[in-house]
């Protein structure tokens, strides 16, 4: 089966913005935790909509409170999305929010609690939010550029057989598909450990591996140094990653970065939730190797479709962003394939190579591009989790 | 292929001195069929303990103190030794880094 991938289209959203969406969601988006009742109520009134609960929004300063904006206002900017309302408590930050989601052209209208109540502003909400799942329920898909695709990755309860298959299938996808425009990005800063060696020759320029170095060395200089209790060992590799038997933080590390192929560099170094702006190609994000703390961040970012290489079986999903999960391991094929978008098992039996193994991820991400549900978004798993960077006020 | 040529053990670079289990079940004294994913040249290898799927396998000696190698790379250290077939995984081996 060879591709011409420059002639591959999928059926898919095409934005204001020029972007291509995969999903057409009207969210419900919460500036703060204490607005997610009211847009929960907002979805429930509405069918159709989503709302998004998240834990966070109040008494947030500095980098973590820029963060926090990016991630809300990312999320309801990416293509995926249609038309958001956003509800907060007070309009201030409502408003910063709106007037961010709005930069992309799509439809957002911001409404707040105070001195309305939740009765009052989720029965105007609800009208507005009506209005636009109507219009978006209208909206045509037409063909797109396939490397018009914005596509994420990230592992998650990886062993040694992600590091033998999963990972390098999302690896040859990458091979395939960046040389002929897809925007990429992989992250997961402290799961670099042990291959920061090789991530640092995988930058396109000096400068890009610079800027690598100095994300990786402050996240051990300023995370782990100043919060470690005895080392990581409890926790990176975790226990799930431990059973399947990856013993050390470097042997997780050299799994995981076979995601990113053979022959791509990355251009760029993204703080969390940023959006690339160096055109299209690869990217490192600086991130958590947390999984959905991970796939938050990349939706945020803009990316549309996710792909997750997994060993023992993460289970995650996102609301906004399709998660193909990919396992390799006979076991977890086994014992919950409900959960399983691409089985590569045969690359372990050795009766599939490589390159099959890529083309079948590229040929469901097409296809979940199309319309296909993903295993997570057909069980429910919509985790969104922001990162936070530090206590709040 | 058939399944019987289907390889017990998976060895990621020809430096390696570790090998992974790939099948489920493997039982001490087992004859392994082992290939190296690099170039795909077999070589066989006695197992010897039951070690579960996705766990190491010394293909040489190991000692306190050796280095593991795999994907040609560092990937940590050993703090108790391992016999050739034998299981190399938290109970013998270490991270260089925390």
């Amino acid at each position: 089966m060879a591709f011409d991938f420059t002639q591959e289209t999928v059926k898919a959203w095409r934005r204001e913005s020029g972007r291509v969406g995969v999903r057409n969601h009207v969210l419900i988006l919460p500036v703060d935790d204490i607005s997610n009742a009211a847009c929960e109520a907002v979805a429930n009134n509405v069918k159709g909509t989503m709302a998004i609960p998240h834990a966070y929004g109040r008494l947030q300063f500095g980098e973590d409170l820029d963060l926090h904006f990016r991630t809300i206002i990312g999320t309801g900017a990416n293509p995926n999305v249609a038309a958001v309302v956003v509800i907060g408590i007070e309009p201030e930050w409502t408003k910063i929010i709106v007037d961010g989601i709005a930069k992309t052209g799509k439809p957002v209208e911001g409404f707040w609690i105070e001195q309305n109540g939740d009765f009052e502003t989720i029965r105007r909400a609800s009208w507005k939010a009506k209005e636009y799942v109507h219009w978006a329920s209208e909206l045509q898909k037409e063909d797109c550029p396939l490397t018009d695709l914005w596509v994420s990755t990230k592992c998650g309860e990886s062993d040694t057989t992600t590091g033998l298959s999963s990972c390098p299938t999302v690896g040859n996808m990458y091979d395939k598909l960046l040389p002929h425009g897809l925007y990429g990005v992989f992250g997961e800063t402290s799961e670099i450990t042990g291959a920061e060696h090789i991530c640092v020759k995988r930058a396109a320029s000096p400068e890009v591996g610079e800027k690598f170095m100095k994300t990786w060395k402050s996240y051990q200089d300023d995370v782990i140094e100043q919060f470690k209790t005895s080392d990581l060992s409890d926790s990176q590799p975790t226990k799930g990653n431990i059973l399947g038997g990856l013993s050390t933080i470097e042997e997780k590390a050299l799994g995981n970065l076979e995601k990113i192929g053979r022959t791509s560099t990355y251009i760029d170094v993204l703080e969390p939730a940023e959006a690339p702006e160096k055109g299209r190609g690869l990217y490192f994000m600086d991130t958590s190797s947390a999984a959905a703390e991970c796939v938050t961040l990349m939706a945020a970012a803009g990316y549309v479709i996710h792909t997750f290489p997994t060993g023992q079986g993460n289970v995650v999903g996102n609301p906004i962003v399709p998660v193909i999960k990919i396992s390799g391991n006979p076991r977890t094929l086994r014992t919950m394939s409900e959960h399983i978008d691409v089985d590569v098992t045969g690359v372990l039996r050795r009766d599939m190579t490589i390159d099959q193994a890529g083309d079948a991820l590229i040929e469901m991400i097409k296809r979940t591009a199309n319309g296909r549900l993903t295993a997570a978004e057909a069980l429910g798993h919509r985790e969104f989790s922001m990162t936070k960077l530090y206590r709040s006020a | 292929m058939t399944a019987n040529t289907h390889p017990q053990l998976l060895v990621h670079d020809k430096a390696d001195n570790v090998g992974v289990v790939v099948v489920e079940g493997l039982t001490a004294g087992t004859d392994m069929l082992c290939v190296c994913t690099e170039d795909n040249s077999d070589f066989r290898l006695t197992a010897k303990a039951d070690i579960p799927i996705g766990h190491k396998v010394a293909l040489a000696a190991l000692k306190e103190g050796d280095t593991v190698i795999k994907y040609g790379e560092d990937i940590g250290k050993m703090v108790g030794s391992a016999e050739i077939g034998g299981h190399v995984h938290t109970h013998n081996m270490k991270t260089k880094r925390w």
